[in-house]
């Protein structure tokens, strides 16, 4: 088996495309054996990385894409999405676990995504969120 | 009067408690979320349901944009006066619970036995 491969896909704002390119993603991780919680945690993060990017970054605008990159080397995976927006900063989104944002129903995603993943930055204007999941060994 | 084609939760009624199974495996795209948000508002909305139990025992993946409608779902059965309960919950997911602190908001059970107990 290959120790490193790259694949990139330019899709339109669509929820639906951004599906079919987290399930060809999590195929390569899972043929590369990831475990089930590793697979979990990077499909968690590619989906709000690509909602961000589909709903925020590009405004729901199917004539506008999102750019992803995929890259395994050595038992890492690594996902960088990108989108046509303004950018953001990430500092800037409240921290939902604070008392009086507790019952907020929005502001988890990039939560979630930093637990998940073993590095996560944003890059270029902010408009660009690089992902790494490195491989760990079933603990059971 | 929801489309029926497209029922994301199966409700069973146990008395007065109502058993929300998911039945999807993945709970990620926006409208999949939205027909579980309105079949789940529905339940309180209008058909007047004040106990609520969802069991998430085919759940395998979840988003946060779910997280949002659940948080919705319980803050409207708490204005009716009544509980949202969970159960069945597997541990990634749970994770995401304590993850984002809402595991202090929501009520969790094993199964759907414990969280029917004395409910």
């Amino acid at each position: 088996m290959a120790s490193a491969e790259t694949l990139e896909w330019a899709i339109p704002s669509d929820t639906g495309e951004a599906q079919r390119v987290q399930e060809e993603i999590v195929a390569k991780i899972e043929a590369y054996g990831f475990s089930a919680r590793d697979v979990f945690g990077l499909r968690l993060a590619m989906e709000e990385a690509l909602m961000n990017a589909i709903r925020h970054g590009n405004g729901g605008d199917r004539s506008k894409q999102v750019r992803v990159w995929y890259e395994y080397v050595d038992g890492c995976a690594s996902v960088r999405v990108e989108d046509e927006g303004p950018g953001f900063d990430p500092g800037d989104v409240p921290d939902p676990t604070l008392d009086e944002n507790l019952e907020r129903p929005g502001g988890r995603g990039i939560m979630l995504m930093r637990n998940f993943l073993d590095e996560i930055r944003y890059e270029g204007r902010g408009n660009v969120v690089f992902m790494k999941k490195c491989r760990t060994a079933e603990a059971d | 009067m929801s489309a029926a084609s497209h029922r994301r939760i199966e409700v069973e009624e146990f008395g007065d408690v109502s058993v929300a199974r998911f039945a999807d495996k993945k709970i990620l795209d926006e409208t999949r979320i939205q027909h579980i948000g309105n079949q789940l508002f529905g339940l309180v909305d209008e058909d007047g349901r004040k106990k609520i139990v969802l069991d998430f025992a085919n759940v395998e993946y979840l988003s946060s944009a779910a997280l949002g409608k659940l948080i919705t779902l319980d803050k409207k059965v708490k204005a009716a006066g009544g509980q949202l309960r969970m159960c069945n919950i597997r541990q990634e997911i749970k994770e995401v619970f304590v993850i984002t602190r809402l595991d202090q908001l929501f009520k969790m059970f094993d199964d759907q036995e414990s969280a029917l107990e004395k409910f």
